[in-house]
């Protein structure tokens, strides 16, 4: 297998899809001349062309909803948002467009479109440029929503994505876009809706997603030093989300820490959590703990931010809590 | 560019078949929708519901100049462009009365009419929503290279939305053969359009993009509707540019249901002033004059529309509810790519 970066991964993703499906086209802001805000379509347009590689002026409203008109009448839009922070001027049309045409035309109009780009923090970008959306998009029926951790599951789910008859949010990590890993060279789909053991322990849980991932496996790397063996559920899709291997894992290792990038409230972490209580009541020896941002807009300050959001040492903190070893 | 010149009353324009076609279409739209308000009364209609009276000029008047392989799009006062379009009173009032036969199937109800065997591609519910939605259809027919043409029709306060303005650059942009047809009825719910918009002509709008046609024109007048949108089709269509209709009219009615017709934000004598250019009455009136039409036939043709509208609500009220398992379809569709 050849060892390529996160963005390699999408970007061939896109080029094998275009290429096998000619109603396959991507829209949005510099993803033509400029090759996109982060490189992920680099070379597109030289090869396919303007009709299919379309920069947009910046207009996240105006040309969402374009993506869903074409959808309509049977194309298969890729909308690129250079941010989901950007796309929030855009959600009438994710929300009340593309989730629902389906069923308000009683099935007449499926919406067989992606909507992709950047979600959650980088690094020191500060409150309007640091939000991670996967709990706003996960409430809302008529979406699926997929978070690719690593560059195997970015290329696999976005072009399921891409093969998808349904709206479909693809929440990728701008500070996952040089991660490298290992991607098949021959053709591979992961499914949407399946969730992924990427560590298997036996004494805790991390039910996780999307950037979290490698936090997760570093959390594990450190915790087995220590002798302490932990699964790691990458989720990998949010919405639907795999149930059963969130119970599969907690009724085996009778202890869980849910990790999310966002904010606490209403978070993915609190719909996961429900889940064990309903599934895994019997099974737990002690509360499910939550690590995620804190309870604050992301502030600028090295420091205040390395506070505010989740990370290695609050993941062992509470795996090591949920073990009663501190 | 104003269309100035009223027709000849004794030189009509078109055929005297066509004609009736246009008054029939605009007498339907009239019945079915008082007949709207009667079921919405007696409680067989619920939720919103935004009638059409006064308006049917432009539903007609643009329609009836479309090809079956067009599109058409528009807002949630639907119910006259979806029977202008040809969808049948049965499919509609079905679904307004939320049943299994509805157009939606029961799932959308009055401001979400869709018939895809028709390209209506939907009554939308948001202001302003649907516009950048008729650009992205515009973008596919362009993309598949086709010379089909997509009517967005919009109320006259869309104007000052920014999903408008983004949606008519880049149709503008990307020359895309979009046809946005402003309804101005006046008002915006309660909010007479001088209190809202920065403009006076609306189709000015079109000012504001390179090579965008602009035009208004009389909305109760059918011929006006027809003329001015075979002007504005002929440039979409030949030319793959968009253009801007606006089509001034007014609407009779309520804004919805729970809306006086008259007393808080316009008066009596307004609502009186306008319904002397009622749209179907003066259209009546010239074919009368034309000898397009006796009164016999106007009676004739008043007793077959109340049979089609009784039929519609009969046909509604036998239609079963949706069954319990419809709550959980079309949420998704099985992927088959």
């Amino acid at each position: 297998m050849a060892i390529i970066t996160y963005r390699e991964a999408l970007n061939q993703a896109l080029r094998e899809e275009m290429g096998r499906d000619d109603r396959v086209f991507l829209m949005g802001e510099e993803v033509g001349v400029y090759n996109g805000a982060y490189k992920v379509s680099k070379g597109l347009l030289d090869e396919f062309g303007e009709m299919r590689v379309v920069d947009t002026p910046i207009t996240e409203l105006g040309f969402a909803g374009v993506g869903v008109g074409a959808a309509m009448v049977g194309l298969r839009p890729v909308i690129e948002f250079m941010t989901w922070n950007f796309a929030l001027l855009a959600i009438d049309q994710v929300v009340n467009a593309a989730a629902k045409m389906l069923y308000m035309s009683g099935g007449q109009y499926p919406m067989p479109m992606v909507f992709r780009g950047p979600n959650g923090a980088a690094l020191q970008l500060s409150a309007q440029h640091s939000q991670a959306f996967e709990s706003w998009l996960a409430h809302i029926p008529g979406l699926k929503v997929v978070t690719p951790g690593t560059p195997y599951d970015a290329k696999g789910l976005l072009k399921a994505a891409i093969r998808d008859d349904n709206p479909v949010i693809v929440l990728e990590g701008e500070m996952l876009y040089n991660t490298k890993g290992e991607v098949p060279e021959t053709e591979y789909l992961v499914p949407i809706g399946k969730a992924d053991l990427k560590r298997e322990g036996g004494d805790c849980s991390i039910i996780t997603n999307g950037k979290m991932v490698l936090v997760a496996m570093n959390a594990a790397d450190q915790l087995a030093k220590d002798g302490i063996r932990v699964d790691v559920v990458d989720l990998r899709t949010v919405r639907p989300m795999d149930v059963e291997a969130i119970v599969t894992s907690v009724r085996k290792t009778n202890r869980a820490v849910v990790l999310e990038e966002g904010w606490e409230i209403a978070g993915i972490g609190a719909q996961v959590v429900d889940y064990i209580q309903r599934e895994c009541f019997d099974h737990l020896d002690a509360p499910v703990l939550r690590v995620h941002q804190e309870d604050v807009p992301m502030p600028y300050a090295k420091g205040l931010e390395k506070r505010a959001k989740p990370d290695l040492q609050k993941t062992i903190a509470a795996v090591r809590k949920v073990m009663y070893l501190d | 560019m104003a269309s100035k010149k009223r027709p000849d009353p004794r030189a009509l324009p078109g055929d005297p078949v066509l004609r009736r076609a246009l008054f029939h279409s605009m007498l339907l739209q009239r019945r079915f929708e008082e007949k709207v308000g009667e079921a919405y009364a007696l409680g067989k209609i619920g939720g919103f519901c935004h009638l059409y009276i006064g308006q049917e000029a432009v539903s007609t008047g643009v329609l009836s100049m479309l090809r079956p392989d067009d599109y058409v799009i528009t807002t949630y006062r639907d119910h006259g462009q979806a029977l202008a379009r040809g969808m049948t009173p049965r499919g509609i009032m079905a679904e307004l009365f939320g049943r299994i036969d509805g157009c939606s199937r029961g799932k959308g109800g009055s401001m979400h009419l869709f018939d895809r065997n028709l390209n209506f591609l939907g009554g939308h519910g948001i202001v302003g929503g649907h516009v950048p939605v008729a650009a992205g259809v515009g973008f596919a027919i362009k993309y598949r290279g086709g010379d089909q043409v997509i009517v967005c029709f919009m109320g006259e306060s869309v104007v000052n939305t920014g999903a408008f303005h983004e949606a008519l650059n880049m149709a503008a942009l990307w020359k895309l053969p979009c046809l946005f047809v402003i309804e101005n009825n006046k008002y915006g719910m309660g909010t007479a359009v001088e209190r809202a918009a920065a403009i006076k002509d609306l189709d000015r709008r079109a000012d504001a993009y390179q090579g965008m046609h602009g035009e208004h024109v009389d909305g109760q007048d059918v011929f006006a509707v027809r003329e001015a949108t075979e002007r504005a089709l002929e440039i979409c269509r030949k030319e793959s540019r968009p253009a801007l209709l606006e089509i001034r009219t007014y609407r009779f009615m309520g804004h919805s249901m729970s809306d006086a017709v008259s007393g808080t934000y316009r008066t009596k004598a307004e609502l009186d002033e306008q319904l002397k250019r009622d749209p179907v009455w003066m259209m009546k009136a010239r074919m009368l004059e034309a000898g397009d039409l006796s009164e016999a036939d106007v009676q004739e043709m008043e007793r077959e529309i109340k049979t089609i509208c009784q039929d519609a609500w009969d046909f509604a009220d036998a239609s079963p509810e949706p069954p319990a398992e419809a709550l959980y379809e079309d949420v998704l569709v099985d992927t088959v790519s």
